[in-house]
């Protein structure tokens, strides 16, 4: 039996992460994410684990790759300037393989930018923010009983491929409080490949690419982890061949793994309608109240369609969904970042606006229908 | 050497290292396999974390858990390992560029920490790796190749640093004195909380070089000229311009995973 709470989309965050069996959180203090590590500072001890707050974002981000590297699931939380300085972390996170938890409770920038005001303006840094080619997983709440749900999500992803996985939320679903029901337990992905004894275990090997159980440090498998680019052995090289290896592995991660985002990657209404509503997190909640607004008045339907998964964006899947608007409106607290992506999914006759606002004020239902009148 | 020794090295393939001739990082990796050996360390039970740079590569031929990290970064990734795995000897190793410049603040955070884990400097004087550019430790008025008219800045005192910082031990040797040399990596492993290793080191291939100081066998000499043990010291004061060796600086203090668990214990006792 679940527990009937009233939380802030922090604190379901927190809760999930604990209940899927994180143990280490190392962060450092920034709004609006910071009641994160509040939570976890005090009810990480009670589940036998231990929190962290370090010197700064760099360090966080490298103590919670190092805890997983030793066995023990790990997390941090952030917002845009400590974001910034995980990026070479989270590179570091993907070219070894090590999963990892990144949350990052948006708020306007770039640079200080806007604490506390929420903003959207993540939405490609999450994606590209490292430097090189990498897999990139990027989950997106709207409610706070979603921020429960998307973390274990993220954590049992970020298990079942290897790799880390960027919660993205926003100052409002950050702080919002809603009721919900708290689940006792949560499900907890463990993988069903055993690994191989030491003398046959390849820690890159191709049977460990993903949905595998990994060595960690400690178990007397004497392990090599290194952010060079390296053979199935872990070691560096600069053989061509092995280096087209790593990288189309590291590729085929989401490639060959399209079935894990179906089915809960976005969700919609009203799709045949005149005009379809694009929108993610907070945003998504002024885009309902417009359709019932819209359709109270105008007595037609809406189309709406509103993404949990950012990346990998279902380009595929979206072009197959989106024949037979007229027109499509994303709306988005930023200058038009996932709108790029949306253009590129559906067909080219079929216009794309924007709403986008980037003031540190939250997109209102008006201005939603300002461009549908 | 002995099977005994061998065993804490990859011998499958590894060799050989990637290391110049006649730089001093060879002497320090096979001081710290003999000190391995000398404390019957399972190889299971050791974890080696470097960052970037020459020194950074020493974990890539030990047999045992090796975590080869950005640069930096050793001693939050190590830091993350040891609270993972308390049970484990977690050694970091690094440069002076790696430790002392990009990963300052970590190294500093870690002492005042008092997290226990045993840090090697491997002290070269510049930025080996990168061919030879200036670093925090590189001697004022000498040369580097971004410091091609001589070094304007003061070099930092390793020491002083690690003793403001709240590490519970500092030590100095050099690649002249190996039996001294494992005798500090022993006594800087078994130290519990944040245990400091400078290691004097030569980069003939840039700082010998460019100094003109010479090849390995002349900085080597150039070491043992300048040292002096403190065993030998009349004075407190340390002399100028002397490469002062051995333990420098021991304390006791509460390490940190103890003053955690203390802590919340506490806590969570009053709340019942």
């Amino acid at each position: 039996m679940g527990e009937r709470r009233l939380l802030s989309g922090n604190e379901a965050c927190a809760i999930a992460a604990i209940k899927a069996g994180v143990r280490f959180f190392a962060g450092y203090p920034i709004t609006p994410s910071t009641e994160i590590a509040e939570f976890m500072a005090r009810e990480l001890p009670k589940h036998g684990g231990i929190f962290l707050q370090m010197e700064d974002e760099i360090a966080a981000i490298n103590a919670i790759i190092g805890a997983r590297a030793a066995g023990v699931k790990s997390l941090t939380a952030t917002s845009g300037p400590g974001f910034s300085l995980m990026q070479e972390g989270i590179g570091y996170a993907c070219m070894t393989e090590i999963p990892t938890i990144i949350v990052n409770v948006q708020r306007g920038g770039p640079a200080t930018g806007l604490p506390t005001k929420p903003a959207q303006g993540d939405v490609m840094q999450a994606r590209w923010g490292t430097h090189g080619d990498h897999p990139t997983v990027v989950l997106y709440p709207e409610t706070v009983e979603e921020c429960f749900h998307l973390t274990v999500k993220a954590i049992n992803l970020s298990e079942y491929l290897r790799v880390p996985v960027i919660l993205l939320m926003d100052e409002i679903v950050g702080h919002m409080r809603e009721v919900m029901e708290v689940p006792e337990t949560c499900e907890v992905y463990s993988p069903r490949k055993r690994k191989k004894p030491r003398e046959e275990y390849f820690h890159y090997g191709d049977e460990t690419n993903y949905d595998s159980e990994f060595a960690s440090f400690g178990e007397g498998y004497r392990i090599h982890i290194s952010g060079l680019t390296h053979r199935p052995d872990g070691f560096p090289t600069n053989d061509p061949k092995i280096i087209a290896w790593k990288m189309d592995r590291l590729k085929r991660k989401i490639d060959e793994n399209g079935d894990l985002f179906i089915g809960w990657d976005y969700e919609f209404s009203d799709i045949g309608s005149e005009v379809c509503l694009i929108s993610y997190g907070s945003t998504a909640r002024a885009v309902r109240e417009a359709k019932s607004i819209y359709e109270r008045e105008r007595g037609k339907s809406l189309g709406f369609l509103r993404f949990r998964l950012l990346w990998p964006f279902s380009y595929e899947r979206l072009k197959a969904l989106l024949r037979s608007p007229l027109k499509v409106v994303v709306c988005e607290m930023n200058q038009g970042q996932l709108r790029g992506e949306v253009e590129r999914a559906i067909p080219p006759d079929i216009p794309v606006i924007g709403v986008n606002k980037v003031d540190g004020e939250m997109i209102t239902p008006e201005e939603i229908l300002e461009v549908l009148w | 050497m002995k099977p005994e020794v061998l065993k804490y090295l990859r011998l499958d393939g590894r060799f050989p290292h990637i290391l110049c001739p006649g730089c001093g990082i060879g002497t320090i990796m096979k001081q710290m396999v003999f000190a391995f050996s000398d404390l019957e360390l399972a190889n299971e039970n050791i974890c080696v974390v470097s960052g970037i740079g020459c020194s950074s590569r020493v974990p890539g031929y030990l047999d045992c858990d090796t975590f080869h990290t950005l640069h930096g970064r050793a001693i939050p990734a190590a830091t993350g390992v040891k609270l993972a795995r308390p049970e484990m000897a977690v050694i970091v190793i690094g440069g002076d560029g790696d430790i002392l410049a990009i990963g300052l603040s970590h190294f500093i955070h870690a002492a005042r920490r008092n997290i226990d884990l045993t840090c090697i400097i491997v002290n070269n004087f510049n930025y080996g790796m990168t061919g030879g550019q200036v670093s925090p430790t590189t001697p004022q008025g000498s040369l580097a190749l971004t410091t091609p008219y001589k070094n304007p800045e003061r070099e930092f005192d390793i020491f002083e640093i690690s003793k403001a910082a709240g590490a519970v031990l500092f030590a100095r040797s050099t690649t002249y004195h190996p039996m001294h040399l494992r005798s500090m990596i022993k006594k800087a492993i078994r130290k519990k909380g944040f245990s400091v290793l400078e290691v004097i080191s030569q980069c003939p291939t840039f700082f010998g070089r460019i100094n003109r100081i010479g090849d390995g066998v002349k900085m080597l000499e150039y070491f043992k000229e300048r040292t002096v043990d403190i065993r030998t010291l009349k004075e407190d004061k340390f002399p100028e311009g002397k490469i002062v060796i051995g333990v420098l600086y021991e304390t006791e203090a509460k390490e940190f995973l103890e003053s955690y668990k203390e802590a919340v214990e506490s806590e969570l006792c009053g709340l019942r």
